[in-house]
């Protein structure tokens, strides 16, 4: 790769203080490829709305690369440690940087994959309709926005991709214009653009205080002088709006206000992705830029941890409509990733972060049972499903595999991140966190057995809707092909729950990263240059 | 300066907050509007203020000669203002069919995706 020629400079002017000289090496750009290929793609599909039957195969094709990407980055994160791109060359502090450590390239790849297996799913879903409206281009710049906030080493820059995948959001929330869409999207856009911009307001005031917005420059100039700056009234505000787009109570209410009123595959994506994004950022931004300032609101963090999962799994045993009670269970499991956050230390963080991962890709699979019960039977109440066990053998073995994954019972992969954070817990006195975490397991356990009773056990009576009998919604070939799909993701649960040891190491290197960024620092800021860039 | 711009900004927010916490739509949206321009001002405050120096080196020097003021805290707002500008648009628009398609302006009174009457699940077969 040769170098491009820069403007030239006038003598005595060293162009080597701002800007990096070498060529960037190869897996450099694999950082922002991701974001690029999305971005390139989303491009491509908008310009192509003369030919939206090409959109499905063009987008699955795509999101196929999306995953060789985030598995290549992973790879090379896993075997040579954080990786850096400037961009524009400019040396940091200045221009923005792409850094992609562990935490990034997991959450980047989980969220690539489970963005695949519902585009699969969504082929037979999406009409013609919502394909010329630009169901798979919103898509597509969803997953830049995702990909963008999982990989940039940049506060800022943060931000914008959040904006990013928000405004995709709206797209893809209301598109249909049904009117419970257009009443969802109301509650999720105002309260996701007040959580955004109380995000924004955090970043203006770190800005003022330290001067800069490099994650890793962040870090180190905050842990040179804890006390220097305000940093527990920064830390609280981003732990706010950050919760806010997660979804913890008291903030939660939108959530199932909006998840249930798009069509399934929709509904699926958000409930593996966004409020994860929120996750991650919380993550990123509060244990590894602040940590000391985190520490001292960890009990504040979790109280309201606790009350999430509360609220989550009592809110779930309540709903009759499949989808809100799953919307309650996304709610519920955010609660125990923040309680794995407040609890903190190399444990807990681990156990926070295998939590999110699974919670994933089994809250997606959780829609995709929706969306069959929906297909095959035309309800999604508790009040009118039944006998779908006889009418429907494999997707009630699929859906008793993922329910039993969801409320974190063996051998599936929820019952690793559960054993992880009541541990952890357990070892840092937060026995009543502990007590949470099995109190919502039971509840948890509760709300989806019910559902298997009544959706699957129960046997048809006069006048209730039969499985398979009810007229079928979707195209025939959409039914086996969901079912595929939905087979997949049991498969990943079911393995990871029986072979979880390289998702846990790959967990733990991550936490101990957060815990000591300075691996982190030094891919920004290599060790040669020091005294150039480092303050 | 900046006590006078802090005071200006925690006006704003006061504003802001008051008129999102209202019941009816419009009303929200001035103060998403509002919000928009406060966080805006408060980066422009949080990046010093400075007398009018543009950030521009003369001829034959290395750097700047005199104190100039920051650009960065300029190019953050203006991608802010883009993003603040597109979002209130799309909310405006949504707010239309909204009030258009629920024949009400009171969020209240919204309860189409979450029914009052929603029924409980059974209790058993």
């Amino acid at each position: 790769m040769t170098l491009l020629p820069l403007a030239a400079a006038p003598a005595g002017v060293d162009l080597a203080a701002a800007y990096r000289m070498a060529a960037p090496g190869l897996a450099e750009w694999l950082t922002i490829l991701p974001v690029a290929w999305c971005l390139l793609a989303g491009a491509v599909l908008t310009a192509m709305r003369g030919a939206t039957r090409l959109h499905p195969g063009l987008t699955v094709a795509a999101l196929a690369v999306l995953v060789v990407m985030d598995a290549a980055l992973l790879v090379h994160v896993a075997t040579h440690g954080p990786v850096t791109m400037m961009m524009g060359r400019w040396l940091p502090p200045f221009g923005i940087a792409f850094t992609v450590d562990m935490l990034g390239a997991l959450f980047a790849l989980t969220a690539a994959v489970v963005a695949l297996l519902v585009s699969i799913q969504a082929l037979g879903e999406v009409d013609d309709g919502r394909r010329r409206y630009g169901f798979y281009p919103f898509l597509l710049l969803l997953m830049a926005g995702v990909s963008g906030a999982f990989l940039t080493g940049d506060l800022f820059n943060l931000y914008v991709w959040f904006e990013v995948l928000l405004i995709a959001s709206f797209g893809l929330l209301v598109l249909g214009s049904e009117k419970t869409q257009i009443d969802g999207t109301v509650k999720y856009g105002f309260l996701n653009l007040v959580a955004t911009t109380l995000f924004l307001i955090g970043v203006g005031l770190t800005y003022g205080a330290l001067g800069t917005l490099n994650m890793a420059d962040i870090a180190a100039k905050l842990a040179a002088e804890p006390l220097g700056v305000p940093a527990v009234t920064l830390a609280g505000l981003f732990l706010f709006a950050f919760a806010m787009k997660a979804a913890a109570f008291p903030v939660n209410f939108w959530l199932p206000a909006a998840y249930h009123t798009p069509n399934v595959a929709v509904s699926a994506l958000f409930a593996g992705l966004l409020t994860k994004v929120g996750i991650y950022a919380l993550i990123r931004v509060c244990v590894m830029l602040m940590p000391a300032a985190t520490g001292e609101l960890s009990l504040p963090l979790g109280l309201v941890a606790l009350a999430t999962m509360l609220v989550g799994s009592f809110g779930a045993l309540a709903q009759d409509n499949l989808r809100r009670l799953f919307g309650y269970l996304v709610v519920a499991g955010i609660g125990a990733i923040l309680a794995g956050v407040a609890i903190g230390g190399a444990t807990g963080l681990a156990g926070a972060i295998v939590y999110a991962v699974h919670s994933m890709v089994v809250m997606a699979a959780l829609y995709g049972v929706a969306a069959l019960a929906l297909a095959v039977a035309g309800s999604e109440r508790l009040t009118t499903l039944a006998g779908l066990w006889t009418a429907r053998p494999v997707l009630a073995a699929l859906s008793l595999m993922l329910f039993l994954s969801a409320a974190g019972l063996p051998p599936f992969s929820g019952l690793w991140p559960k054993v992880m954070l009541i541990r952890a817990a357990l070892e840092g006195g937060w026995w009543w966190l502990a007590a949470g975490l099995i109190l919502m397991g039971l509840l948890t356990t509760l709300a989806l057995g019910r559902v298997f009773l009544l959706a699957f056990w129960r046997p048809v009576a006069d006048g209730a809707v039969a499985g398979g009998s009810a007229t079928s919604v979707t195209p025939g070939r959409a039914v086996p092909l969901s079912l595929g799909v939905l087979g997949l993701m049991s498969a990943l649960t079911l393995g990871f729950g029986l072979y979880p040891e390289p998702l846990i190491a790959a967990a733990n290197e991550a936490a101990a990263g957060l815990l000591d960024p300075t691996a982190y620092r030094q891919s920004v800021f290599p060790p040669a240059m020091n005294g150039e860039g480092t303050p | 300066m900046e006590p006078v711009f802090a005071i200006l900004v925690g006006i704003f927010f006061a504003f802001a907050v008051y008129l999102l916490l209202s019941k009816f739509i419009v009303r929200m949206m001035l103060g998403v509007a509002i919000l928009g321009n406060a966080v805006n001002l408060l980066i422009f405050t949080a990046g010093r203020l400075t007398r009018e120096v543009p950030p521009v080196i003369g001829a034959g020097l290395d750097g700047p000669v005199t104190a100039t003021a920051n650009p960065l805290p300029q190019a953050l707002i203006l991608t802010a203002i883009v993003i603040s500008f597109s979002f209130f648009s799309f909310l405006l628009v949504l707010s239309w069919r909204a009030i258009d398609a629920l024949k009400t302006d009171n969020t209240d009174r919204m309860r189409l995706a979450e029914p009052a009457d929603d029924p409980a699940p059974p209790a058993g077969y």
